[in-house]
């Protein structure tokens, strides 16, 4: 059997019908097969599924032992989970190998033979397992996903029962992620622990989960074995070759395309194979020797070169579906462990393929030492590097390939570190877009303000509790949600909040892992204050090895919302609200087309100042594309949704579904945009989008007009060669495809595809800007390779180095000048032509800033200046009559347009000040005066163009909208101070020289609170204010008052209050003074003429309301029922304290005689005892009279001068 | 002053009961001699407001207030010059500025035969000269004038005390060259929640990063924390990011727990910030 097929490639070999490398393809001239070649085509285009086929088969009993074999390649769609295992042992594979004979027998062959393919191997694992594992084969349909499961468990087991000292010094026991240990001896097996990715939500029950699917397949054309298929392709083969001879590759390739579509047809989402990937059971923590593998002991080299070389052209072709499947099947060749006799299972395939098992874990190696020489290898991650150049394998299979392997990684200097920070931040609040003048209402603009602070609270919420045991998003925060999308849909906020709620997604899911809200945290503080520093890059290490496993499952994981993503997932669907959605979508779509159009700029890389450059832009374009892949994500999350269902619907329903949607549009043109970045060549950037959108297509989808257009499409690109790309942008692209198509959805992607009169032989894509970096975070899954090597580690480190490579870029257009003149159009690209690229960027920058301050710079000065004038003009108005508002108004802002039109003369000279001013600091230095003055004029130009465009369309607009925010407020506010009082008040300011250090006015307002509560009672026995303390209270409360810093309205509003308070009590005497012995000396001199000392303290308030007050005093406070009510109550009283105060205020001008005979008057209107009334207008008499006549006097405050005396109770 | 909860807690504690009055102020300074005034006085106004909030509706019942201003009648009827009402507060365990202002609603509604406006009743307590009842008016201006946790003369002093405290965090930042927007200057741009201030560049305190400064002059404990998370800190790092709340009369040590999130507690004016050197090297 295996001579046969050996002979057969050979001759196909031999032949040159497969070329080992291909020419480049001119892909239009596909199109054209000759109708003769069609038979053979249809037998080629079998050929590469069958050779991935073939090897699996060749290499299933070495893999059962070794490390977990991933699923052959080709499989066919006949592995569904509704198989059951007697179907499956009864697969072709095992009977390739073993017993041909039994084929026809088997069932599923109608549905493709390739079915072949995993069978076998899968029937030996079956039986393996079944009767190593305690029988427990009883249910075949869950034996494999029960004995994964019990595998994972026991690895977990392993990893779990560290030893008993974790030494993290030990590089050997924690080595770098990806890195080798130390072990020398390749004999033993490696001590590392490898967490298991634990994924027991997805058994094998539950096929539609993982699909990590094999899509390659026999086409269904090809209705026979591959058995009889391979004597059928012998015999053509050998009957054709003159014909073949003279095909070309076009051919092939064309076939192959074909038969990619084709596949599609069968392949089945549901195989069983697929948890094989992950390699949860591969590791060493099992205990199998690993057989050495010598060179010596190759057998059929000759046979396994021409293999090697073959399959090689197959992946350097992109014949294969997914190389990353390739190259991982290749890894596993290479550290297969080959049949160990112990615990493998009795069964007669075992028995017969044991010896040839043994021996073939050298072919094996050999094998796949071969294909990795034949492989561009230099370009992978310098942790893959590392292990490959230190595989003893390879050491010892090809030392040249090893020499290289070591070079190669010497000299990478691309290292992946799957951990990056996370920080998660809030979108920040920006006036242009979130205050008030862009709602419609008060009320809509508070309600926002309430639902942001929900949607944070949420938030919070969700990360603080996510991740206990028992708690549900959808019960925990469902309710509180939809009431939030209640109050949005309330006031029509959907917008605001969808611009929202975007904008958090890209700020915490734009990192690798979806945000890592679960681990992506800097460590507790605690733990590394306990490490030390020294260990903290240790812990890291350990963090990682810990953490990103357990995020990866399998080299083709199903599309997945990881880390912060499930929030905003869940709360989509807790949401459930169709405004939502639907305003959602239109963010998400607007900002995907905003950053699709970002600019790929290439480099020169002359001089060192490129390569910054270079940098900058691969960093730009990394968080472009993150984001991108992103929001496509949840664009298709929220397109497919409501079109998701859990069944594969039967095809009646397909039938009648596609007939429905095929009438319907597509929210975003992906086709459309496909198409025209490859016209632009920056596929790079959009491919990579478009496929995480498509990855979430639900199961019609695929079949629809439009969709099916798409998929053809980026098939064409997985088969177009084009030499020309970037290695490691065309890597991206391969990796992103060869998922998507493995995309369970996908998994019955139409064959009948219909290429479009497309022409794509221009396409190249040739600006080098995606990294290692960028490729593993955006294919996690790639890092299956590394793991499954580091699983074989044997060798030593070798040592660090390296240099920075250069990438050397090439062309892609930049953005068109949208201004007039041809001539001028022309001239100016011109003048951008042979300059470098970075002086066109910062013209454009330049013109966009200078334009967009402009408009700024406009609103802030001419604009407010023209609002402030309005102000006054309907503050005049507004007082005439009740004047109709909305007319008024108009008034107003009629005669504003005028002056309005100014704002484009001042733009203009905005414009033309700030433009050069900015290009001049931003082109280098040496930039000759012609070509700095022509970019000047250039971006003034633009500048002046955008902000006048603007300007001349929304002045008016802009004018009325702020005149009616200030109109509003000013009817809002009732009392609103006149402008000139407000003047006053701001224009006092601090006496020059201030040290600010008077007492702070809460201070002083508390003092005086006390005396006041000693003054009105109730007071301790015998409590008195000391007099002089009060007096230095007043003194320094006039400091207080002179200095303005601290001081606010209220503040001295109350303090003014307060004094005159005091100063009612102190006029009838109801505070308790005591003089001490100082004072009374220190008075006798200020109180000659009175003994009282109160007379002292009335002035020096007297001066201060008069000298030292902003607001008027409340003097009149004095006259109040209650105050004089004070005096009323006073057994003897002196009116002396009161007319002194009287005359104060006539002299410190803070009231009027005619306003003090009016209190007076009014108080005497008020039921006082008669005898008190005729007291009080006596005072009223004695204060009108004197004070008439003295009116011209200065300096009338002296006490000695009241004639009036005592009035004593007369009673 | 930073305090440990259960440090706090001893002076909760013997809070339990005291009144609001200029003695008991005395007497706290002397039980707790080791903290700072303004730190005790805040504690008690708020320990002293949880108080009331607990019994506000007790007072309020229709019984009650009958009661009080029955009370009342009789107690000026005997003596208008005694303190009546401050006196019945205190016996009743009630804020006097409370306890007025339920007599002096009980009063206009008598006198009315409708019930009074809040502002009416407000700008009565603002100015008791304009109670229409000299004996009245004395015995609310009493009660005011001595309750020292509420009242139009404490909300004042409060006032002025937040207002002052927001000065001198401006000096402070003005002084760092720490450029910044201030609350009503972001007002005037529209913003919906506006802390004290927010920094046009950022800095890092004790490795946090800071985009705005809250001023608080009052003592963090948990219930005022709790609110004004709610109310204003997470809604500025809703809008802002992280940022610095300065409690300058202290707080439970206990609350600074969401540092790693984005709001750092401090009781001064931080002493080690790291300013982005790009920027400082420009000044």
């Amino acid at each position: 059997m295996k001579r046969n097929i050996c002979a057969v490639i050979l001759i196909l070999v031999r032949n040159k019908l497969l070329p080992v490398r291909a020419a480049s393809v001119v892909p239009n001239v596909e199109n054209h097969i000759h109708d003769k070649l069609v038979s053979l085509s249809l037998l080629q285009k079998d050929f590469v599924p069958f050779l991935l086929n073939f090897l699996r088969e060749q290499t299933s009993q070495i893999l059962t032992n070794g490390p977990s074999t991933p699923a052959k390649t080709p499989s066919s769609k006949a592995h569904g989970s509704q198989r059951t295992g007697s179907e499956r042992r009864a697969s072709l594979g095992s009977f390739l190998t073993a017993t041909p004979e039994a084929l026809p027998a088997r069932r599923g062959r109608r549905k493709g033979s390739s079915s072949v393919s995993a069978s076998g191997r899968q029937v030996a694992r079956d039986l393996g397992r079944s009767l190593a594992e305690e029988e427990d084969g009883k249910n075949d349909s869950v034996s494999w996903s029960a004995g994964r499961r019990k595998r994972s468990e026991a690895s977990l087991v392993s990893a779990r029962s560290p030893p008993s000292q974790l030494n993290l010094n030990n590089l050997e026991e924690f080595p770098p992620m990806g890195a080798a240990s130390g072990w020398t001896n390749k004999s033993k097996p490696s001590r590392r622990i490898n967490p298991t990715p634990v994924s027991a939500e997805r058994p094998l029950s539950k096929p539609k989960m993982c699909f990590t699917s094999t899509p390659v397949s026999q086409s269904p054309a090809a209705r026979f074995s591959s058995a009889s298929s391979l004597e059928a392709f012998t015999t053509v083969q050998e009957g054709n070759l003159t014909s073949v001879i003279s095909n070309s590759l076009q051919e092939e390739r064309e076939m192959l395309k074909k038969e990619r579509y084709s596949l599609r047809i069968s392949l089945d989402p549901g195989t069983p194979t697929k948890p094989s990937y992950t390699r949860s059971a591969s590791l060493p923590a099992e205990s199998h020797l690993v057989t050495c593998a010598y060179p010596t002991k190759v057998s059929c080299k000759k046979q396994l070169e021409c293999l090697a070389q073959l399959y090689s052209s197959c992946i350097a072709e992109n014949l294969v579906p997914n190389i990353f499947l390739e190259l991982f099947f290749v890894l596993q060749l290479l550290t297969s462990k080959g049949t160990s006799t112990a615990e493998d299972g009795d069964s007669d395939l075992e028995v017969n393929e044991r010896s040839k098992g043994k021996q073939c874990v050298h072919n094996c190696v050999y094998f796949a030492v071969q294909v990795l020489d034949y492989q561009i290898i230099s370009h992978l991650e310098k942790g893959m590097l590392k292990l490959l150049a230190e595989n003893e394998r390879i050491a010892s299979f090809s030392p040249t390939l090893h020499e290289r392997l070591r070079q190669a990684y010497e000299s990478s200097t691309a290292k992946v570190s799957l951990l990056l920070p996370c920080s998660v931040q809030s979108v920040s609040f920006q006036p242009e877009t979130d205050n008030r003048s862009n709602f419609p209402s008060d009320r809509a603009f508070h309600i926002f303000k309430k639902q942001r602070d929900i949607f944070y609270e949420l938030l919070r919420e969700w990360e603080d509790n996510h991740e206990k045991t028992g708690w549900d998003f959808e019960r925990v925060l469902g309710n509180k949600i939809r009431a939030m999308m209640a109050h949005l849909s309330a006031t029509c906020n959907h917008s605001h909040f969808a611009r929202l709620f975007q904008k958090q997604l890209i700020q915490m899911c734009k990192g690798p892992t979806g945000g890592g809200a679960s681990w992506g945290d800097t460590p507790d503080q605690d733990v590394l204050n306990m490490l030390g520093s020294d260990n903290l890059s240790r812990l890291k290490r350990l963090q990682e090895r810990f953490v990103v496993p357990q995020s990866i499952r399998g080299p083709c994981p199903p599309p997945s919302f990881p880390g912060c993503q499930q929030f905003f997932r869940d709360f989509i669907l807790s949401a459930g609200s169709y405004q939502f959605n639907q305003h959602l979508v239109d963010s998400l779509c607007l900002k995907i087309l905003e950053l699709n159009g970002l600019t790929l700029v290439e480099h020169e890389h002359s001089d060192g100042e490129a390569d910054m450059d270079e940098q900058d832009e691969k960093k730009r374009f990394t968080v472009v594309l993150l984001s991108l892949r992103l929001l496509a994500k949840f664009l298709g999350f929220l397109v497919f949704l409501p079109y998701r269902t859990v069944e594969q619907p039967t095809r009646d329903l397909q039938d009648s579904a596609v007939a429905l949607r095929n009438q319907t549009l597509p929210v975003l043109d992906v086709l459309k945009l496909l198409r025209q970045s490859i016209w632009d060549r920056r596929s790079i950037l959009t491919i990579p989008w478009i496929v995480e959108y498509l990855s979430l297509v639900d199961h019609i989808a695929p079949f629809l007009d439009y969709y099916k257009k798409v998929f053809c499409l980026l098939l064409l690109m997985v088969l177009s060669e084009d030499k020309e790309m970037s290695f490691l942008n065309k890597l991206l692209i391969l990796a992103v495809l060869g998922w998507l198509f493995q995309v369970e959805s996908l998994a019955l992607f139409p064959s009948c595809c219909v290429l479009s009169a497309f022409h794509f032989f221009s396409y190249q894509d040739s600006v080098p800007l995606v990294d290692q970096q960028l490729l593993y975070t955006c294919c996690p899954y790639l890092g299956e390779l590394r793991k499954l090597l580091a699983s074989f580690v044997a060798g030593s480190g070798a040592k660090n180095g390296g240099f920075i490579r250069k990438i050397t870029p090439t062309a892609a257009e930049s953005l068109a000048p949208k201004h007039f003149s041809l001539e001028q159009v022309e001239l100016e690209q011109a003048f951008f032509h042979n300059q470098p690229p970075s002086l066109r960027r910062t013209v454009e920058f330049v013109a966009e800033r200078v334009g967009s301050n402009c408009v700024k710079h406009i609103k802030a000065t001419l604009v407010a200046e023209l609002v402030q004038r309005a102000e006054v003009m309907l503050q005049d108005k507004v007082k005439e009559e009740d004047a109709n508002h909305d007319k008024l108004l108009e008034e107003v802002c009629a005669h504003l347009y005028e002056e309005g039109a100014q704002a484009l003369i001042k733009g203009r000279e905005f414009c033309k000040k700030k433009g050069p001013e900015a290009v001049r600091v931003l082109l280098p230095e040496e930039t000759s005066a012609a070509v700095l003055s022509s970019a000047e004029d250039i971006a003034v130009e633009l500048a002046t163009e955008k902000a006048c465009g603007w300007l001349s369309a929304n002045i008016a607009a802009l004018i009325k909208r702020e005149v009616r925010a200030t109109f509003n407020r000013m009817l809002k506010v009732p009392g609103l101070p006149m402008p000139g009082e407000d003047a006053l008040e701001l224009r006092r300011d601090c006496p020059p020289g201030c040290q600010h250090c008077a007492p702070l006015p809460s201070q002083i307002i508390n003092e005086i609170k006390d005396v006041l509560c000693v003054a009105v009672g109730p007071r301790d026995e015998g409590e008195v204010i000391d007099y002089v303390w009060l007096e230095c209270l007043l003194g320094r409360l006039g400091q207080t008052l002179r200095c303005r810093k601290f001081m606010c309205p209220t503040s001295e509003q109350q303090l003014a209050k307060c004094t005159v308070e005091l100063a009612s009590l102190l006029v009838s005497d109801r505070v308790p003074l005591s003089l001490g012995i100082k004072s009374q000396e220190k008075s006798s001199e200020r109180l000659r003429v009175k003994t009282n000392p109160t007379y002292g303290l009335l002035k020096l308030l007297l001066s201060v309301w008069k000298e030292d007050f902003g607001t008027p005093v409340p003097v009149q406070l004095m006259f109040s029922k209650k105050n004089i009510g004070y005096l009323a109550e006073v057994k003897q009283r002196e009116w002396d304290l009161f007319l002194f105060m009287l005359h104060g205020f006539v002299e410190h001008e803070l009231m009027r005689t005619s306003e003090i005979e009016n209190c007076l008057h009014t108080l005497e209107e008020l039921p006082w005892s008669s005898d008190f009334l005729k007291e009080l207008e006596m005072l009223s008499r004695v204060f009108l009279s004197e004070h008439h006549l003295e009116e011209p006097r200065t300096n009338s405050c002296e006490p000695t001068r009241q004639s009036l005396g005592t009035v004593t109770a007369q009673s | 002053m930073k305090l440990t909860k259960a440090q706090y807690d001893e002076i909760a504690q013997f809070l339990g009961h005291v009144q609001p009055t200029r003695q008991s102020l005395r007497k706290l300074k002397e039980k707790f001699p080791s903290q700072s005034q303004s730190t005790l006085l805040s504690i008690f106004s708020q320990e002293y407001q949880k108080q009331i909030k607990r019994t506000h509706a007790k007072h309020h019942t229709a019984e009650a207030i009958e009661t009080y201003y029955q009370r009342y009648l009789n107690g000026v009827m005997k003596n208008a010059a005694a303190p009546i009402l401050l006196e019945l507060a205190n016996e009743v365990d009630f804020a006097p500025s409370l306890m007025a202002r339920i007599v002096l609603e009980r009063f206009l509604q008598e006198k009315e035969q409708a019930i009074p406006s809040k502002t009416l009743i407000n700008s009565m307590l603002r100015d008791p000269s304009q109670i229409p009842n000299g004996v009245l008016a004395n015995q609310v201006y009493q009660c005011t004038v001595n309750d020292c946790c509420y009242g139009p003369l404490v909300d004042c002093i409060k006032h002025a005390i937040g207002h002052e405290h927001e000065v001198l965090l401006r000096e402070m930042l003005l002084e760092k060259n720490l450029s910044f927007i201030a609350e009503d200057q972001l007002r005037a741009k529209g913003y919906d929640k506006t802390p004290d201030f927010i920094l046009e560049v950022p800095v890092a305190v004790e490795g946090h990063i800071i985009h705005w400064i809250e001023s608080k002059a009052s003592f963090g404990d948990e219930s005022s924390h709790q609110a004004y998370l709610q109310d204003q800190f997470w809604s500025y790092w809703n809008r802002f990011g992280p940022g610095l709340v300065i409690y300058w009369y202290g707080f439970i040590e206990e609350l600074d727990c969401h540092r790693e999130r984005g709001i750092l507690l401090k009781d001064c004016f931080p002493t080690d910030i790291v300013t982005l050197r790009h920027s400082m090297a420009q000044r």
